[in-house]
């Protein structure tokens, strides 16, 4: 190839109308001030939605020298970001103004932040990837603290700059490490340098500090200790955004260079997923139970689903790469459905509660909202025939073909404990009796609640769709 | 092969029900009767649907019957109903016991009645889906989807302790149902479908058989429920609302026994075969503990919760007795169980509803005042005890007879179990029935009402029809349970001739 010649851009028009249209959005803001934050916060949404068509559109194909590609996986995960993204924006404008920190710069961010997401997604080689992420994160950082007169947010803010530094230089040198024994950053080009001959030493580190600074990223035990305190102090909708699109777009990453990268390596890295997806899930489960806050338990809570998504990962096959697509999409709904019913417990002079407690009789007082909740709780716990069960339906069943019978026998019985607290949700909000009232549901958090909600309830009706999808894009890794 | 899908329409029907129960608004009295009206008579138009089912059903068919099948969640796992001999009574008796569930719901529900009776409606889509799917994760979708509206019954419409056993009732289960789920995805990657019809056909490796019978084991044995993990059914019952008792004892209890007729015995016959005394033991215990158990109770549910798991005992029994009267007497058993255990706790409910207690020392006398209520609920305690008669003898005989052309001394320890449940059923008969009666509060108690009668006289009708005429369950299931056991016993003869042959 060419290193001089121009590379092809139509793969890339979704980052690009992103990464434009972002520039543009800066703008306007600057230009009309804060007035213009509604306007900002519109032209955003429609900039998510372009792009989530243009990725629809875009061809497939590898460009910028090996450093970007799209492909069916990519597809895929870019669209549930977009989905995470946009719904996290629509659950954010109420509740900001509410609070007196509405300004434009927010939507910016998030579109900033997604389109680092969508470069993680697409990365083809290391340094693609690195520079993805850092896009991203460094958004992350802001925004997590943008309710900066709140001790809360700005300590969220902090904490989640200073141990995100620190694991995206794991990452860095976990990457120089790779490079420096294979002599390639590109993906395809260290899985062709290590077909041949032994896995060196060095390149084992390499790997074990990639994979920690993943596990940072989709907060995976043992480097989770962030999750539960930026969750709970990140205004809600930001940590909905954290909650799903964030994770999508890191899980996504961690499998793509696992598969693409290290296939022929695998027993060296699968002992490593396997204790990370088990100790992810134990901890998801057991740390929840004493939880009292409903952002810090659903903090807990995505752990523990990462744990599970991890089981396809540490399967290694194309079956587990569609049981984590498809595992993604639904926790992405589920979280985000959960996390509309979260930002809606408001109280009339205009405060927002948060603990479990709260929820007390909200099958009389909002039976609609009380039931969707429920059942959304049901589906985290993995019953049937809400979509969280085929969720982990299809990751144990990468597990268990692929012969890791212990990791499956854990993991079920791991979410036994697990259903146990969203089951005291439940037990909260249909067996007490109220306590509080909350306002009307806004209407952005009643679109992605209906949506989210009808999705996880009745997916079983029609699953077929978004299975296919998933196998045909899974196959692109192989 | 009839040209409408009945089975879906058995199963979906109540959802249609649903559906109008949601458009009904309002908490007046008007309204709530309406709720109770769309709910019956979704029922009961169910309940005519299920004998539409026995009418056309071939009794001479050994395999399955009514079959339908699409497309569902891609590649070889399908949406499949289909019935034979050993579904087809379930399905029936659930739409049958499901009238008397919202009957039995009518006043004693005072609250949250729309809920109620949506619960009710879905879980009877899900029991019905489960005796149907032909498809393993179908039949586990609606397996175990039936714990959310149970737990939600319990937890909200049960008693004192109501949050205790909800969560235990649901946790239990679950952890028992996962364990299958492993068992259920290993057999799909290794035989490459989750097609019951075609798995019934696939033979397993025999160690495979092991660890598979074990994780299914573990599912049912939890749902049946055999010793040691019965814990939580006298928990559930006694906190559980009457209807919510009737369908747990009546149908939930059963899948655990149909999943050991569908699945345990002719897909791993060999493990079956190879654990079988392991189940002898379990069901002896159960039957002899369970009983002794029963007698030293002071709650009237918990004892019929308890001389639930001993009867249970039994099946399990009949079941791995791997012949024909032991699987016969099971399957008739258990339908003879869930009527009668039905209207046990219908009996309860009744003396329940007019005492709000279920304390046997609160009771006397009440022949005195109740000689209709007396009279019924003796016919179902000699029915319990298993009096020749009576349906309950049938299926205890017959397991029995089972187990003894099995192995002699389970048959003589689990005969105990008989005398013991009659002391039990007896000695609570006397206590809450005969006798003076001294109790004050009992003075002026009254006897059953029309309604109540209504409720009752078809399943004192039905246990004595079926003590004296047991042949329409038993050639409902004949033909079906022989093509099973031919099945499993060739499986067994040829492993064993396998054996030989390397032995020499």
């Amino acid at each position: 190839m060419d290193a001089t010649a121009f590379p092809a851009l139509a793969p890339a028009l979704p980052e690009i109308i992103l990464a434009v249209g972002a520039l543009a959005l800066v703008l306007v803001g600057a230009v009309m001030g804060d007035r213009s934050t509604r306007l900002v916060n519109a032209l955003a949404l429609a900039l998510l939605a372009a792009a989530g068509v243009a990725v629809t559109i875009a061809p497939d194909a590898v460009t910028f020298s090996g450093g970007f590609v799209l492909d069916g996986f990519a597809r895929f995960m870019k669209i549930v970001a977009l989905i995470g993204a946009f719904a996290a924006l629509l659950l954010s404008f109420d509740y900001m103004e509410r609070l007196k920190f509405a300004r434009f710069e927010y939507a910016i961010l998030v579109v900033l932040a997604t389109l680092g997401m969508m470069l993680m997604i697409s990365a083809h080689d290391l340094i693609a990837l690195y520079l993805g992420l850092e896009l991203q994160s460094l958004a992350l950082y802001v925004i997590a603290a943008i309710n900066r007169d709140d001790v809360r947010s700005t300590e969220a803010g902090l904490k989640y700059f200073v141990l995100g530094a620190l694991s995206s230089g794991m990452l860095l040198y976990g990457a120089s490490l790779v490079y420096g024994s294979t002599g390639a950053v590109g993906f395809a080009d260290i899985a062709e340098a290590l077909k041949s001959g032994e896995a060196s030493l060095g390149l084992i580190f390499g790997v074990v500090f990639l994979i920690s600074g993943f596990a940072f990223k989709v907060s995976a035990v043992p480097f989770h200790m962030w999750t539960p305190d930026v969750y709970e102090g990140a205004p809600t909708p930001i940590t909905a955004f954290f909650a799903s699109a964030t994770k999508v777009a890191a899980m996504a990453m961690f499998v793509r260079v696992i598969m693409e990268a290290f296939p022929s390596v695998t027993t060296e890295w699968r002992q490593v997923v396997v204790f990370v997806a088990l100790a992810s899930m134990a901890l998801g489960s057991f740390a929840a139970i004493g939880q009292t806050n409903l952002k810090r338990l659903m903090a807990y809570s995505s752990i523990g689903h990462m744990g599970y998504a991890l089981v396809g990962l540490a399967a290694g096959t194309p079956e587990g790469v569609r049981g984590v697509m498809i595992y993604l999409a639904i926790y992405v709904a589920m979280t985000l459905g959960a996390f509309a019913c979260i930002v809606s417990m408001r109280l009339k002079d205009g405060s927002y509660v948060e603990s479990i407690s709260d929820l007390a009789g909200l099958s009389r007082a909002k039976p609609a909202m009380a039931f969707v909740l429920a059942m959304i709780l049901f589906s985290l716990a993995g019953i049937p025939p809400l979509a969280g069960f085929f969720a982990k339906f299809y990751v144990f069943y990468a597990a268990v073909n692929a012969g890791l019978y212990p990791l499956a026998i854990a993991g079920f019985v791991l979410s036994v404990v697990g259903a146990f607290y969203y089951l005291r949700i439940v037990k909260i909000i249909y067996f007490d009796e109220p306590t509080v009232a909350f306002e009307p549901m806004t209407l952005g958090a009643r679109a992605v609640l209906t949506v989210a909600g009808g999705f996880t309830l009745l997916y079983f009706v029609y699953p077929g769709p978004l299975t296919a999808a998933a196998s045909a894009a899974a196959r692109s890794l192989f | 092969m009839t040209g409408w899908p009945i089975l879906s329409l058995l199963t979906f029907l109540p959802l249609v029900g649903v559906f109008f129960l949601l458009m009904i608004r309002g908490t007046d009295e008007a309204s709530l009767r309406n709720v109770r009206h769309v709910a019956l008579w979704t029922t009961v138009v169910n309940f005519v649907v299920s004998l539409v089912l026995w009418a056309k059903f071939d009794y001479a068919e050994p395999g399955f019957q009514f079959v339908e099948q699409a497309e569902w969640l891609g590649g070889s796992i399908t949406y499949k109903l289909g019935v034979d001999g050993i579904s087809a009574p379930f399905v029936v008796l659930t739409a049958f016991l499901m009238p008397f569930c919202i009957l039995a719901s009518w006043t004693s529900i005072t609250h949250r009645v729309k809920e109620y009776m949506i619960a009710f409606l879905v879980l009877e889509t899900l029991m019905i889906g489960v005796f149907c799917a032909l498809d393993m994760v179908l039949f586990y979708l609606f397996f175990e989807a039936g714990l959310i509206p149970m737990f939600l019954i319990i937890g909200i419409w049960g008693g004192s302790r109501r949050v205790y056993a909800s969560f235990k009732f649901f946790l239990y289960t679950l952890l028992g149902s996962l364990l299958m789920l492993v068992g259920i995805l290993a057999m799909y990657g290794t035989a490459g479908t989750t097609d019951i019809v075609a798995l019934l056909a696939y033979k397993f490796p025999a160690d495979m058989q092991w660890w598979l019978w074990l994780g299914f084991f573990a599912s049912f044995a939890v749902k049946m429920p055999m010793w040691p993990v019965h814990t939580w059914l006298p928990d559930a019952h006694v906190e559980a609302p009457t209807a919510g008792s009737v369908i747990l004892a009546g149908i939930l209890l059963k899948m655990g026994g149909y999943g050991f007729l569908r699945f345990s015995l002719p897909m791993f016959p060999l493990a079956s075969e190879y654990f079988a005394p392991f189940v002898f033991a379990l069901s002896v215990v159960a039957i002899i503990y369970t009983s002794l158990v029963a007698l030293m109770q002071e709650d009237v549910k918990k004892l019929i919760a308890y001389s639930s798991v001993a009867h249970m005992g039994f099946v399990t029994m009949g079941i791995f007795a791997l012949n024909e009267q032991g699987v016969q007497g099971a399957v008739f058993q258990m339908i003879s169980h869930g009527v009668v255990s039905g209207a046990l706790f219908l009996c309860v409910g009744v003396v329940y509803d007019r005492l709000h207690t279920r304390e046997i020392k609160a009771f006397g006398g009440l022949v005195n005042r109740m000689p209709w209520y007396a009279a019924a609920f003796l016919v179902f305690t000699m029915a319990n005890v298993g009096l020749p008669g009576t349906s309950g003898f049938v299926g205890e005989f017959l397991t029995l007879m089972g187990a003894f052309r099995a192995n002699t001394w389970v048959a003589l320890f689990a005969t105990t179990g008989v005398i013991l449940s009659a002391g039990y059923a007896l000695w609570l008969y006397r206590r809450v029935v005969l006798g003076p009666l001294d109790k004050p509060e009992l003075a002026a108690i009254p006897d059953l009402s029309r309604k109540e009668i209504v409720l009752l006289a078809p399943l004192v009708a039905l246990t004595i029809l079926f003590g004296v005429w047991p042949a329409p369950v038993i050639d409902f299931s004949a033909a079906s349970i022989d093509g099973l056991l031919q099945q499993t016993t060739a499986a067994i003869e040829s492993a064993g001739k396998a054996a030989t042959l390397v032995g020499r």
